[in-house]
């Protein structure tokens, strides 16, 4: 008992450390690493919490994905020839935001210390109504069944980052390829890791996305990890990133949201709502939406952590 | 019997925490990025590997354990690839050698 409240003790003194450190961190890309280990510690915080959904998806996209594109970032900034650290904001507006930071932290304390006891929740109906969804794990449920809406607006945010990414492609690059094209050894460590790493990540990738449905796992986690073996692939420069204006891209990047539309006004006209299930079917029906989501995903972080196109179009 | 594995996890999950202390020491004292590297990767592989062996004795069913030791081999070739990639870099941006 005192073990286990020293040791998250610990965990919070060095993750309340961590940020403080990354705040202070002059150089950007020790800010950078500061970020992704306290994502990192952040989700081992969720699972001190008994929330191993959340801390998978912290570990997944908060520190892998966010950290892969503040490098990105890091990287471009410094070869454009913009230093980071040369205009430091002024009094004024460094002032403002830590006074906001502040206010925002106070709110989420008082929400937390004094809300009431016990704290409301809609938990037990969530359990009751979880066989009526055929999945085992009730944060899949919640995802997939209850508020669906709510994944399906977090698929489009992501498409829509990606459109924003994009969009600051300059006009004769339009249609190119994104990224620099990589020239490494194909004989290096790095190609042969690539080449060793793939076959056992997509096998993880399917495990986290069949799981899912009695465990934690899921289709954000399973996709990080499918885009995070197609950046290691290309990184290695054993593929190419296709032009953005291939059909095929355009494609994967879509057939997610799309079908998740599509089933959803399906559920209008045979079970009544946007997003309902007919009865008895609701496993299966999740099942089509998530498999094409989590290809769209994967797509979608994978050509974020690139950015936009960076080479002329061909032909 | 209970005894004896919680023994030797104990002792176990220790010598590898004990390595990862030295990699951390190694990583903070030690003037160069080689030898740094060097230290870390002590840690890293020994250290873990410690702690997963530890741990093993814990488990009373094969697959969850076969699990633990395919993360230590996953940690030992990213940190054996990783570590290569850096020091290559460090010797690439070496200012005179």
């Amino acid at each position: 008992m005192t073990l286990t409240f020293a040791f998250d003790a610990i965990l919070a003194l060095a993750l309340v450390a961590v940020a403080a450190w990354t705040t202070a961190a002059r150089d950007m890309f020790a800010a950078v690493a500061g970020s992704v280990a306290f994502g990192l510690l952040m989700a081992l915080v969720w699972v001190r919490l008994a929330a191993p959904d959340v801390a998978l998806t912290e570990a997944a996209i908060g520190s892998g994905v966010t950290g892969g594109l503040l490098i990105a970032v890091g990287a471009r900034l410094r070869r454009n020839g913009a230093s980071p650290g040369a205009e430091p904001p002024g009094a004024i507006l460094r002032c403002t935001a830590a006074v906001v930071c502040g206010l925002v932290t106070v709110g989420l304390g008082a929400i937390v210390l004094l809300s009431p006891e016990p704290a409301p929740t809609l938990a037990p109906l969530a359990a009751r109504h979880l066989p009526q969804t055929g999945l085992g794990n009730p944060v899949t449920a919640v995802l997939m069944a209850y508020r669906a809406i709510d994944t399906l607006l977090e698929v489009v945010v992501l498409l829509l980052a990606l459109v924003g990414v994009w969009s600051l492609a300059p006009d004769r690059y339009w249609g190119g390829r994104p990224g620099m094209q990589q020239h490494e050894d194909p004989n290096g460590v790095l190609a042969f890791f690539a080449r060793l790493l793939p076959p056992i990540g997509i096998i993880v990738a399917i495990h986290l996305f069949w799981v899912g449905s009695v465990a934690p796992g899921g289709e954000f986690q399973s996709a990080t990890v499918v885009g995070a073996m197609w950046l290691l692939a290309m990184i290695a420069g054993l593929v190419d990133l296709p032009p953005i204006d291939r059909p095929g891209v355009r494609l994967g990047l879509v057939v997610g949201p799309v079908v998740f539309i599509v089933i959803g006004l399906a559920g209008t006209a045979l079970a009544g709502a946007f997003l309902a299930y007919p009865p008895g079917h609701a496993k299966l029906l999740i099942l089509v939406i998530e498999i094409p989501v989590t290809l769209s995903i994967a797509a979608t972080l994978g050509l974020l952590v690139v950015g936009p196109p960076q080479r002329m179009p061909p032909g | 019997m209970s005894f004896i594995r919680d023994g030797l996890t104990i002792g176990a999950v220790a010598v590898g925490a004990f390595f990862f202390l030295a990699g951390m020491v190694g990583l903070l004292r030690f003037p160069d990025t080689l030898s740094r590297l060097h230290a870390l990767s002590k840690a890293d592989n020994l250290g873990l590997g410690l702690i997963v062996f530890g741990l093993l004795f814990q488990e009373d069913e094969l697959f969850p354990a076969l699990k633990l030791v395919g993360v230590w081999l996953l940690a030992l070739l990213a940190g054996a690839i990783v570590a290569q990639l850096i020091a290559r870099a460090a010797i690439r941006d070496r200012p005179s050698a």
